[in-house]
């Protein structure tokens, strides 16, 4: 049959796609304990799940084609206990025993390494670092942590979203009314790439943020970075009203509907990992957010001149 | 008499008592054997269309950044999609096939309610094209098909409400299938088809049947809820008044989780049908199956939490349920390895509808391992909502039912059309549709791992997703090539007659002449075997010749066999309906309802819900209950049956039953809203809103009795010959019901609960408003039973609508008691 034919072909197609594949957005290339876990199980209940379909299906093949003589009802009878009962209530109970074993078995008085607040709304995310001492650092559309135990902690104010970092862990939603809590440990430093994964209306397909591992002396490092206000000429930003919206602690802190900026020139993408953080994007953005992320509730600042958008992307850029 | 007419003429009038009104007249039959074809085309186009979207789908994601459609229609385009497919084809399409072949594979002439079907079927084809046509009008539902609040209360457009209105009206028609199918295997199979020797087609049917009672309600009761605050701002999924949109969640997936398996346990019966023809022997196992297939229903229903795995649930729950998840397997790899077996005890004969089920078993076990897979709760946090679970279901569903299905096309369209497919085209529109959907959905696997959502419109060139998406792209078009090739050979001109008893089967549904006649058999025989053509050699030659059961329509009227439920002993001649247009006015009147409410026309609502009970009223005056012109008829052994019967053991009662325990389902799901509220809540009801009391609620509890007592007391006094006491305590019933009606109104209004304001005065409405809507149907009841008394159609002796009118009344009182306790008496223990 076609299927014996095809499977082999399969496999080698799946091994290539693996290694040409990006990474940052992958559960197979983990980066994080949870991650891995998932990973070596999910090679694990592939290779015995191909085994268990060879054979099945080995049967049937053999039984409808072969030159065989019928079986007896004594044989048949024994077939279906030991291929339906038995082997089905072995191999499924030891799965459970050693999958339930990956589930998380943190509990209340364990403290993480970092406690990061992450508002998921429609469609982008607001990104608060507790402190020590109980404040909030408020960014947003980028995850920084250390490596380490880092805590989620998972709040919406509009829809049901879920937040997923693919190379850490399984995902967790944000559910409006509800706080859920989702601890990662990270072990290797480096860029990833986390998303949305629930249906969240329009633009679902375009929430998303990079995440960065840093060790914990570049974390704290960065993080005290983050903390400080920022500066610049910020007379175009304030006519123009963005200050309705946005915060730029230490410039405009009067609206905080939209996304955090104080330091956006830092960070590697705009509109929630749609677009790369370029000059060029941000005017794009500004003038019309819609034809890039449809549904975003940013209104396009269409009217503005040449000049005044040179002057507001110099701003931006400015903020490092 | 009948030694006194000759076969042929006794032939001749069956012919024509069960024959087909001409020209258009004949979408006026209500026979099984039309209205299971309708409903099968019917579903199919649906599908067709579905598939057509899902074409779209995959042209817009072939490659990335795609501008092909834009993100809104993207949007409409896979929530229609998988709302087509589940509630327009998957689930209709067990119906269809189910009204064509049961009847005759338990040797009845046709479905114990046959115009009851084509009620259904109407409200189907009506709902279905509603729900469909709105994508023209780029107002189709766009928040997916298990349309999550708030997303879908606060942000989508009327497309919502076609969704809830439209598949609530669609509902309808399942649950209609459902009570017929379940009424029909119980009481309608041949004398001496024993539990034990039913096909298990047959099993199945009841099983599904079961389940569609108990999973469709709950949906139907969260339907309720959310129209309610979609169209009147009641806030039973609005955190901010106290509402909480997991218990959307919960509700749809009791309904979600065994809709999965009422999709694919009436596929894998069309599999133990065929399996033994083409095997030449007798099923393997088939205690085995029965017990399997019991098991999986009953397990469906403990496996919802596994769609809700991230929501944030206490580790205790995720392995309960992971638990649960993994052991739904055992009953399922039972049954196939049942079919396995049966297969090693023959030599098979190599068909098409072989191929189809072996293909069925390849795709299907791959779906059934990574559900085992996705069944372990670390794994699934990681490819939930990704194309690994597309891939998933897309695994079980298309192996699961539509392989079987194309299995139970080919081999049962013989039996429908009386011609035959040609094998070469069977044979290529296999392997096109094996081989372009594993080139579709095998890949989505990976594409999940590598991070891919499930319902992103696009998707950036750099995710290096881009030649996997290409990929399932073109295996799509492949499989829509296959499956339109099928449907050439399906309709195309000069098509070969097929031979009788064509795959020379064992199963009573192929002793009939093909095409099978409307009525089934030439006459309806004694079973003694689960194969009686192949254990009875001269059994053909018996009832061709007209020696059996009901063998004549000497009145001129359709009528079949009713008999025990366990031992299928004789016990009526059932005489079912014939050709009215009363069912399709009757869902053209409903589905005005359902229609209209969409846009908040209220005015047209009310003369569409008035044209609906007139027509309604109409049907059941002239059509149900009839006094026969004689108590007894000859049914052709010298045995003389009754052609009518009330209670227990008639047929309309049974249907009474088994609607109302769907009903209570739903009741229950609204229940279980109020203590989901609850537990969600530290302050329930809250401080500062009053309750309804306890003495309106104990009121009206009061009062539902007397109203109960009352109809229970007209039914003795009915039978005892005393109608014009049955009458008055009828009228006192209406009485003391309309008491108990507005004293429970009364709790609410009076003490000022604003449903508006928060969940709390909302569920305490809602729950009195769907009692006061039971009262009142249960008040028209009585008035109707006092009509038919009055006018002669009621009598001490025929007295089936009272029985049922107090079934009614049992589970009404039972659920107002209940409610009362729930509105007026919680609050006090609380």
């Amino acid at each position: 049959m076609g299927q014996r034919g095809t499977r082999p072909l399969i496999v080698t197609a799946a091994c290539l796609v693996l290694v040409a594949c990006n990474p940052t957005q992958s559960a197979l290339h983990p980066a994080g304990d949870e991650a891995a876990g998932v990973a070596w199980l999910f090679w694990l209940m592939t290779g015995v799940g191909a085994a268990i379909w060879l054979i099945v299906i080995g049967i049937t093949v053999y039984a409808v084609l072969g030159r065989r003589r019928p079986t007896t009802e004594w044989f048949a009878d024994r077939f279906i206990l030991v291929g339906g009962v038995a082997f089905p209530t072995v191999v499924l109970a030891a799965l459970l025993v050693f999958g339930l074993s990956l589930l998380p078995s943190w509990t209340e008085d364990e403290a993480p390494d970092v406690r990061i607040h992450v508002r998921a709304e429609q469609f982008w995310w607001r990104v608060g670092y507790e402190l020590p001492d109980g404040s909030v650092i408020e960014t947003a559309n980028e995850v920084h942590l250390p490596l380490g135990t880092t805590e989620f902690v998972l709040t919406s104010p509009d829809v049901i979203h879920s937040f997923w970092i693919p190379a850490l862990g399984g995902k967790m939603d944000a559910i409006p009314g509800r706080t859920n809590v989702l601890r990662l440990t990270a072990t290797r430093p480096g860029v990833y790439r986390g998303v949305c994964a629930e249906f969240c209306g329009t633009s679902h397909a375009l929430m998303a943020f990079p995440v960065v591992v840093l060790g914990p002396e570049d974390f704290a490092a960065w993080l005290a970075g983050e903390a400080l206000p920022a500066s610049g000429e910020a007379d175009i930003f304030i006519a123009n009203g963005c200050g309705a919206c946005h915060v730029v602690r230490g410039v405009s802190e009067t609206g905080s509907v939209g996304p955090d900026l104080t330091h956006v020139a830092s960070r590697s993408t705009i509109g929630a990992g749609t677009l790369a953080n370029t000059a060029e994007n941000l005017r794009r953005w500004i003038a019309a957010p819609d034809a890039v992320k449809p549904g975003v509730h940013m209104p396009a600042f269409a009217h503005l001149t040449d000049a005044e958008l040179d002057a507001l992307v110099r701003f931006l850029g400015g903020l490092r | 008499m009948a030694n006194e007419v000759t076969p042929t003429a006794q032939a001749a009038r069956l012919e024509a008592t069960w024959a087909r009104p001409p020209g258009w007249r004949m979408f006026s039959d209500v026979n099984n054997s039309a209205v299971g074809v309708w409903y099968a085309v019917a579903a199919f186009s649906f599908m067709m269309f579905a598939g057509a979207l899902a074409l779209i789908i995959r042209a817009q994601l072939a490659v990335p950044d795609n501008d092909l459609v834009s993100a809104t229609t993207f949007n409409q385009l896979f929530s229609l999609h998988g709302t087509v497919m589940m509630f327009l084809f998957a689930v209709p399409v067990f119906e269809a096939v189910a009204i064509i072949v049961l009847p005759a594979m338990l040797g009845a002439r046709d479905l114990p309610f046959p115009r009851l079907s084509a009620f259904g079927f109407w409200c189907f084809v009506i709902g279905g094209v509603f729900v469909c046509g709105s994508i023209f009008f780029d107002a189709a539902p766009d928040a997916g098909w298990f349309m999550y609040p708030p997303l879908s209360t606060e942000q989508s457009g009327i497309g919502a409400d076609i969704w809830l209105l439209g598949l609530s009206f669609i509902e309808v028609a399942s649950i209609a299938a459902a009570v017929e199918l379940i009424v029909g295997v119980l009481k309608c199979r041949a004398p001496g088809m024993h539990i034990n020797l039913t096909p298990l087609y047959g099993w199945y049917v009841l099983v599904v049947g079961g389940m569609i009672l108990f999973a469709f309600p709950p949906l139907i009761a969260g339907d309720f809820l959310f129209e309610l605050e979609r169209a009147f701002d009641w806030p039973f999924f609005d955190v901010r008044r106290g509402g909480d949109p997991v218990l959307w969640q919960h509700l749809f997936w009791i309904f979600g989780h065994p809709e999965v398996y009422i999709i694919f346990l009436p596929a894998i019966a069309l599999l133990a049908m065929i399996v033994p023809t083409f095997a030449q022997r007798p099923i393997a196992g088939y205690s085995w199956i029965v017990l399997s297939a019991l098991g999986t229903g009953f397990l469906s229903f403990g496996l919802w939490v596994h769609h809700m795995f991230t929501t944030g649930l206490p580790a205790i729950s995720l392995g309960f349920f992971s638990a649960a998840s993994e052991a739904v397997a055992i009953p399922t790899g039972i049954q196939i390895f049942a079919f396995i077996a049966t297969v090693m005890l023959g030599r098979v004969v190599r068909t098409v509808p072989m191929l189809f089920a072996i293909g069925a078993l390849a795709i299907f076990i791959v779906g059934g391992l990574t559900g085992v897979m996705v069944a372990v709760a670390p794994f699934d946090f990681q490819v939930h909502d990704t194309y690994f679970i597309v891939a998933h279901l897309h695994y079980t569903l298309i192996g699961g039912m539509l392989f079987p299905v194309m299995a139970g096309i080919w081999y049962f369209y013989p039996f429908v059309t009386g011609r035959e497919l040609r094998k070469h085209l069977g044979i290529w529109s296999f392997w096109l549709m094996f081989t372009g959907f594993n080139v579709a959905f095998l890949p989505m696997h990976l594409t999940g791992l590598l991070g891919m959502p499930r319902r992103v419109f696009t998707y950036g060139p750099e995710r290096g997703w881009d030649w996997l998406n290409l990929m399932s792209t073109v295996g799509a078009f492949v499989l829509a090539a296959g499956f339109l090739l099928l449907v050439f050979d399906c309709v195309r001109p000069r098509r070969a007659a097929a031979p009788r008893n064509p795959w020379a089967a064992g199963t009573l549904e192929w002793l009939a002449p093909l095409p099978a006649p409307g009525y089934g058999l030439r006459a309806i025989p004694e079973v003694g075997s689960r194969y009686p053509l192949w254990d009875d050699e001269t059994l053909s030659a018996r009832i061709d010749r007209g020696e059996g059961l009901l063998a004549d329509a000497e009145e001129g009227r359709r009528e079949t066999l009713v008999t025990t439920v366990l031992d299928a002993k004789p016990l009526q001649v059932l005489r079912v309906g014939g050709p009215t247009w009363m069912p399709a006015l009757a869902a053209a009147g409903l589905g005005g309802v359902f229609i209209f409410a969409t846009w908040k026309l209220w005015l047209l609502v009310l003369v569409s819900g008035a044209f609906f009970l007139v027509v309604l009223l109409r049907w059941l005056w002239t059509g149900t209950a009839e006094i026969p012109e004689k108590e007894t008829k000859d049914i052709g052994d010298g045995r003389r049956l009754p052609l009518h019967s009330a209670g227990p053991y008639s047929t309309g009662w049974w249907a009474m039953f088994i609607t109302l325990t769907g009903d209570l389902t739903a009741f229950l799901s609204l229940v279980f809203g109020y203590f989901f509220f609850w537990t969600v809540h530290e302050d329930f009801p809250p401080s500062g809103i009053d309750g309804p009391g306890w003495q309106w609620p104990l009121a009206s509890g009061l009062l539902v009795l007397g109203g109960w007592a009352a109809t229970l007391a007209a039914r003795f006094a009915n039978a005892r010959g005393a109608m014009r006491r049955a009458r008055f305590l009828l009228a006192v019933g209406m009485l003391t019901g309309a008491g108990s009606i507005a004293a429970l109104l009364a709790g609410p209004w009076l003490a000022g609960l604003d449903p508006t304001a928060h969940s709390y005065p909302a569920i305490v409405w809602a729950l009195v408003a769907w009692i006061a809507l039971h009262l009142a149907v249960g008040l028209l009841m009585q008035g109707y039973c006092i009509a038919r008394s009055i006018f002669g159609r009621l009598t001490p002796r025929h007295d089936a609508d009272l029985w049922n009118v107090t079934l009614y009344w049992h589970f009404t009182a039972c659920c107002t008691l209940l409610t009362a306790i729930v509105i007026g008496g919680f609050p006090e223990a609380a």
